[in-house]
């Protein structure tokens, strides 16, 4: 039974208990077992006893959370060491909504502090392992949650997408991740990293699944003056061809240094199965791409270094005691942050600087716009823009720890789709060198649905088998 | 600097803190001397993840002040966040306004505004130790319920040019304020809190001085007190030959001494960005329209209408319509009587307020029916000036009915040829001398004569009508 139960998909799981051929609590107890015995230090908190169960659609399957999101009485320390053991009063929306709708918190998943990372090394409580190769890195920031699908863990987990964190570590470690239209989910309780970017969206085995835990994500939040009511409702994908639709590939972007050829030889034969079930492929460009990485480097660590001040000692988390007030800010943040963070953190403030301002945010801003008006100037004559989701597979622990710039070059193609707010979905597209390569498929504002559809017929013709790792042990 | 004369520049930075229901970025209940800490949330505890929501109704007050202000209302507008850190402070930065306040420009009276933004409150800092300040504290303790109050910060530009100046209009706006009902305006309480920008130039010239900022003074008097004190530093320092160096300044109204919070080359660098959590303000016809028809009578058409309906002269219709109170209890005092004339409502309105100084008519224990009666009883003769005011003072005193408080001491007038004629006949009969000289055309001794019949009548008759009944019996008229 175990194994059978190890197989479902969380969509079959929410059937099996509605059915009646599985209960929740067995469901909730095999899951609990497997995220309490993780080797990957994928979880940084596993629930010890059932939550009380709620009727609903997703019928008490479990959930690991990323330690981003708050969880009322249950740690939620983003990965840093300045809340460590910090236990909120309250439930962010996202999970709450996903509660509502019967979820049950398994556990929380290990994160790069603050979602600044994309390896998930930059953690107060360790990196985490990829499954694939315990060598290597996850992808990060929501590696822990990434690390906990594939691994089979948890039927499904949530991450958060500033500039790549949940679709990069989704690519990395072979599952599905789906990073929202800005504002379709709200942020509230989520802890904020670069508040104008900042996405939750789920990451599962399967397209469905995600379409599924979406479903019961999105809604306008009172509480989340930016969120915004999703148009319509999120449909089950069932497409399985691709006829009339136009794929555009931004080629001097993909043709660009430090890309892999396994992932490039992968992403071609993505190109061809999509032609092979009806779609036509369009070359576009993204000039201003080449901007894109750099003007999230400025916007992102500015708002983040705005974001962060609370983190004070004065009223929760981590205090160094001192003899003067300042002292105990400088030796609290000091000791609490990692080294990311304090990077950028001094990035971000000096950005917005008196004097700077115009010449790092103002412009970063400018190029924003931009690369917003050339993605829309595309979708007018292409349905998708498609990329490799990474321009690498999973890279080995400590590779890049000591290069700053060669880890942000990790996000070169999710980065543009961050800065525009716009929907994008990665799925496995293959494997190279016996790792997962992602492919990266992305739409305009609110084509959520039709992106899944795609994303639905490419799983099917695509074929990859994720279950080398979550089928069995890990 | 050239010697000759010198003026005082003066700009106020005056926060006024918004009677909602609600805070500013919260569902919280503002705070009003609850238990500390028990009117807080997420949001305006600062916790990890909460975010703010922009007060719908704080934006409603803040369009109606800028109305009342003759404010340009900005069709957009943004939030931003003022970077710093400080324990009152539970997110590190504050949600402001900057380059697109809700209100820009503007008049009130004779002075022109700057600007009024939107805002939220700073906790309330309690500092356990001897300084008094958090340098030195034992221990400091925060508590949040304050914090996130909405607050409409309004700028004046610098054109007051005395500490008298800076008091009278203050007192404008208060009632402006009070009238347009967004405010408790209580300076005490820090419902409205002033901070002065004050410089010294030579007169007839339009240079800027350094100026200097004088924090958070707590009262009318405090804030006068202030100015002055710092006039007459900078005044010295100038004359002296020296310079006024550019800092932040705090007036201890205790020992009237000024000292410095912080100089410039501490001053922040407030790294303001467009707050990304709160999408623009858009003002729509729908909340422009709302704000109008939510303007009470303001007090230029007040004073204007004291002058125009009423009759009451510039400078009662001035000092009344200034003072809402004032005029609201005018407005009830020629309530309670209609047929009273309205200036003989100012003047006892006027009477009364001499004698309770700075407590307002409307707290006192002499209610608007009574001053209308008392008032109406001069009129009709029933008890004279004399008489009106000793009941005044007991009104004030102790409140009660004109009415029984002239019967039960018998104040009544002593009016009428039946009374009166016998008390004047015995006068003149007691005084022989004075009686001859008057029959004999030297009217000098009259007023003694008619002190003799105030005396006897214990000044209850009235001293017109004696003299001409001195005169009527000496065959005088």
């Amino acid at each position: 039974m175990a194994g059978d139960i190890q197989s479902l998909s969380a969509t079959a799981a929410a059937e099996a208990i509605a059915n009646g051929g599985l209960t929740r609590s067995e469901l909730f107890e095999h899951y609990r077992i497997r995220a309490a015995a993780d080797t990957l230090n994928a979880f940084t908190w596993v629930a010890d006893v059932e939550p009380a169960p709620v009727d609903g659609a997703l019928g008490g399957v479990p959930l690991a959370v990323k330690d981003l999101f708050c969880t009322e009485g249950i740690p939620s320390q983003a990965g840093s060491k300045i809340l460590a053991g910090y236990c909120p009063p309250y439930t962010a929306t996202a999970v709450a909504n996903l509660e509502a709708a019967g979820a049950a918190v398994l556990g929380k998943t290990n994160q790069d502090e603050f979602a600044m990372g994309s390896s998930n090394e930059n953690s107060a409580f360790g990196p985490v392992l990829n499954p694939w190769d315990h060598s290597r890195v996850p992808g990060g920031s929501s590696g822990g949650s990434a690390a906990a699908v594939a691994a089979g863990l948890a039927p499904w987990a949530l991450g958060t997408d500033t500039g790549g964190s949940i679709r990069q570590p989704a690519a990395l470690c072979g599952i599905v991740g789906l990073k929202p239209t800005y504002g379709a989910v709200s942020r509230y309780g989520m802890i904020a990293f670069a508040s104008s970017l900042d996405s939750a969206g789920p990451l599962t085995r399967d397209v469905a699944d995600a379409a599924l835990c979406y479903r019961h994500m999105v809604g306008r939040d009172g509480n989340d003056a930016t969120s915004v009511v999703f148009p319509e409702p999120i449909e089950t994908p069932t497409a399985e061809r691709l006829d009339g639709l136009t794929l555009a590939v931004p080629t001097a972007l993909v043709d660009g240094e430090g890309i892999e050829p396994g992932v490039r030889q992968s992403f071609e034969a993505s190109l061809d199965t999509a032609r092979s079930l009806g779609a036509t492929i369009i070359d576009c460009e993204i000039p201003s791409a080449r901007y894109a990485l750099s003007a999230y480097y400025v916007i992102a660590p500015a708002e983040a270094s705005s974001n962060l001040s609370r983190f004070d000692g004065v009223r929760y988390g981590l205090r160094v005691d001192e003899s003067n007030l300042d002292a105990m800010y400088t030796e609290t943040r000091h000791d609490g942050f990692g080294a990311e963070v304090k990077r950028r953190i001094l990035i971000g403030t000096y950005a917005l600087s008196s004097g700077y301002y115009d010449a790092y945010y103002g412009r970063a801003q400018r190029v924003r716009t931009l690369v917003a008006r050339e993605l829309a100037g595309i979708f007018e004559r292409a349905d998708f823009i498609v990329t490799p989701t990474s321009p690498t597979v999973a890279f080995g622990l400590g590779d890049r720890t000591s290069d700053p710039l060669a880890m942000y070059l990790s996000d070169l193609f999710t980065i543009p789709m961050s800065l525009a707010g716009t929907p994008a979905i990665s799925i496995p597209s293959g494997l190279s060198e016996g790792l997962p390569v992602g492919l990266q498929i992305c739409g305009p504002a609110f084509s959520e649905n039709r992106i899944l559809g795609a994303a639905h017929a490419l799983e099917g013709a695509i074929g990859f088998d994720g279950s080398v790792t979550w089928g069995g042990a890990n | 600097m050239a010697g000759g004369d010198l003026e005082p520049v003066i700009g106020l930075e005056i926060h006024v803190q918004l009677r909602t229901a609600t805070k500013m970025f919260c569902g919280c209940a503002l705070g009003f001397g609850e238990p500390p800490n028990t009117r807080t949330c997420p949001v305006c505890l600062g916790l990890p993840g909460a975010l703010p929501v922009a007060n719908a109704e704080a934006i409603h007050y803040g369009l109606m002040i800028g109305m009342a202000l003759d404010s340009e209302l900005a069709p957009v507008s943004t939030f931003h966040r003022k970077n710093y850190f400080y324990p009152d402070l539970p997110k590190g930065y504050q949600i402001s306004q900057f380059d697109l306040p809700l209100c820009s420009g503007g008049k009130l009276g004779e002075v022109n505004i700057h600007r009024v933004h939107l805002e939220e409150d700073a906790a309330k800092l309690n500092h356990a130790g001897a300084s008094g300040r958090i340098e030195g504290a034992d221990s400091s303790i925060v508590d949040f319920n304050r914090g996130g109050t909405p607050l409409a910060e309004i700028v004046t530009e610098p054109e007051l040019r005395s500490a008298e100046q800076v008091g009278e209009w203050l007192r404008l706006l208060r009632t402006t304020l009070r009238t347009l009902g967004v405010s408790d305006v209580n300076m005490e309480e820090g419902s409205l809190r002033c901070d002065a920008n004050i410089s010294l130039r030579p007169v007839g010239t339009d240079q800027l001085g350094t100026k200097t900022e004088l924090k958070n003074m707590n009262s009318f008097r405090f804030i006068e007190r202030g100015i002055r004190a710092e006039v007459e530093r900078q005044r010295a320092i100038i004359e002296a030959g020296e310079t006024v160096t550019q800092e932040t300044l705090h007036f201890d109204p205790k020992s009237e001494s000024i000292t410095s919070l912080r100089s410039k080359e501490e001053a922040h660098d407030y790294r303001y960005f467009p707050e990304p959590d709160l999408p623009p303000v858009v003002i729509t016809e729908e909340m422009l329209a709302r704000a109008a028809a939510s303007l009470p009578e303001l007090p230029a058409a007040r004073e204007q209408r004291y002058i125009e309906t009423l009759s009451l002269s510039p400078e009662t219709a001035r000092v009344f319509a200034w003072r809402a109170e004032l005029a609201d209890y005018f407005d009830a005092v020629c309530a309670a009587d209609q047929s009273l004339d309205p200036h003989v409502a100012a003047n006892w309105v006027t009477e009364l307020q001499g004698r309770l100084g700075d407590e307002e008519a409307e707290d006192s224990k002499v209610t608007a029916a009574a001053l209308a009666q008392l008032a109406a009883m001069v009129v009709s003769s029933q008890v004279n000036q004399g008489g009106a005011k000793q009941v005044l003072d007991q009104l004030v005193a102790a409140g009660g009915e004109p009415a029984s408080i002239v019967a039960d001491q018998g104040l009544e007038a002593v009016g009428g040829a039946d009374e009166l004629a016998p008390i004047v006949a015995a006068a003149l009969e007691a005084n022989p001398e004075l009686t001859e000289r008057l029959r004999s055309g030297d009217m000098k001794p009259i007023g003694v004569i008619v002190g003799e019949v105030m005396k006897q009548t214990r000044g209850r008759a009235d001293g017109k009508e004696v003299t001409a009944l001195v005169r009527k019996q000496l065959g005088l008229s």
